[in-house]
């Protein structure tokens, strides 16, 4: 289970989200949604550890826990971002491969045994050898999501999953996320899609633009 | 015909020097520039402050006169280098600082979302950067640093000046005993042949990493 506790978070003196609590339970799936500029992608980043708040406290399973600090092996939060952001110097498989080998150390053979059983799970098998330039938008996607998975994530975070993506692949999405779901992972999905927001959440966190921002 | 057999001797051992001036330039010169193209960026200020005077001494004095100076200068206060080696000195500091300058555009178009997908996945900033940024600057440099590098052969005719007989100064001698410009045209061709080399060296490595986009 992850808290946030009075999470306030400025950029200068603008106030973006202010003494903000929230609560995501052990295999759900949260949705945070709200307009343009209300500040969700903010809200993940610091979630993420991609920015220091500036007040408050998160905890994971009732133990404290600062994400943006956080520099363990273990690997608590696993990001999919809305650019995807794969590597692409490196293959789809050296992309999966990279982080279990050098922060988990895992054996080669055994991050790459671990990288196919996910991308046979996302449909990925014939794709293991290919660079991202080589890919769609879709499979871009579930390369990501494989790529924070083979970090054994705790809780895995998506940014915006529909915006670089066809109309048609948003059901393809939410079959993915649902199936992940069915698997336990917690999972929080930033989107301003509130029909696919709520085709999948379990619970939904609306964010309000800071009126005094 | 007899005439260039009997000088071609000569001017191969010029070729010679030119040659050993290239590659030991090169080979301090580009991790050098790496190395200064990375504290460019840094967030260090009084790092970023020294490099910049650096690159602004090195790209703002005519390298003719910093062989000079590093010849007949250092010495008065003590510090002396055989020619060779002060021709190399001033070399490569010279082209590190070039090198330096290129790289920075380099890292600096490498989109902050690599960074962040890196961090993430826990890798640490060294991993990054081998892994991750290095290999994607290497292919964007390639071009200016190709540039830079034909400038070099053709630089390295600048060490007569401190009494090192290179290519330039083998077919100027000869011409002088000889009066006729033979030589001189000798010389061009040798020249031509080896930016031809690197060009065709410079086009293997860039089409070496045509492997992704």
């Amino acid at each position: 289970m992850l808290e946030l506790k009075n999470i306030t978070k400025r950029f200068g003196d603008k106030t973006i989200i202010n003494n903000l609590n929230l609560t995501v339970k052990d295999g759900e799936i949260l949705s945070i949604v709200g307009p343009s500029g209300a500040g969700k992608t903010t809200l993940l980043r610091c979630i993420t550890g991609l920015e220091k708040v500036n007040g408050g406290q998160f905890f994971i399973d009732g133990q404290p826990f600062e994400p943006y600090t956080n520099r363990t092996n273990e690997s608590v939060i696993g990001v999919v971002f809305q650019g995807f952001e794969l590597f692409p110097n490196l293959t789809v498989m050296e992309n999966i491969t990279l982080a279990p080998t050098l922060v988990l150390k895992k054996s080669a053979a055994e991050a790459k045994q671990d990288a196919t059983t996910l991308l046979t799970r996302l449909a990925l098998a014939d794709h293991a050898d290919q660079y991202p330039y080589e890919l769609s938008g879709g499979q871009k996607q579930r390369v990501a999501i494989a790529r924070a998975l083979a970090m054994k994530p705790n809780i895995l975070c998506y940014d915006e999953p529909t915006s670089a993506l066809d109309p048609n692949l948003r059901q393809e999405v939410e079959k993915l996320i649902l199936g992940l779901k069915a698997d336990g992972m917690t999972q929080i999905v930033v989107t301003h899609d509130l029909t696919f927001a709520e085709n999948i959440a379990d619970e939904m966190f609306h964010v309000e633009p800071n009126k005094s921002k | 015909m007899h005439y260039i057999l009997e000088i071609l001797p000569s001017l191969v051992s010029g070729a010679g020097m030119t040659l050993k001036i290239f590659i030991w330039t090169l080979i301090g010169s580009l991790p050098l520039g790496l190395v200064v193209g990375l504290g460019l960026i840094s967030n260090i200020k009084p790092l970023q402050w020294l490099l910049h005077f650096y690159v602004w001494l090195m790209r703002g004095t005519p390298l003719l006169l910093q062989l000079i100076f590093v010849f007949y200068g250092l010495p008065l206060i003590g510090i002396v280098f055989p020619r060779y080696y002060a021709a190399l000195f001033a070399f490569i500091l010279n082209y590190a600082a070039y090198f330096a300058e290129i790289f920075r555009g380099g890292l600096q178009s490498i989109d902050n979302g690599q960074y962040e997908s890196a961090r993430v996945l826990r890798l640490s900033y060294g991993q990054t950067i081998r892994k991750i940024v290095i290999p994607q600057v290497i292919k964007i440099v390639l071009p200016s640093v190709g540039n830079e590098v034909i400038n070099l052969v053709k630089d390295s005719s600048l060490v007569y000046v401190i009494g090192l007989g290179d290519l330039l100064r083998a077919g100027n001698v000869a011409t002088a005993r000889d009066v006729t410009l033979i030589p001189l045209v000798l010389v061009g061709v040798i020249y031509l042949l080896l930016t031809a080399v690197t060009t065709f060296i410079l086009g293997r490595i860039e089409k070496h990493y045509s492997y992704w986009k």
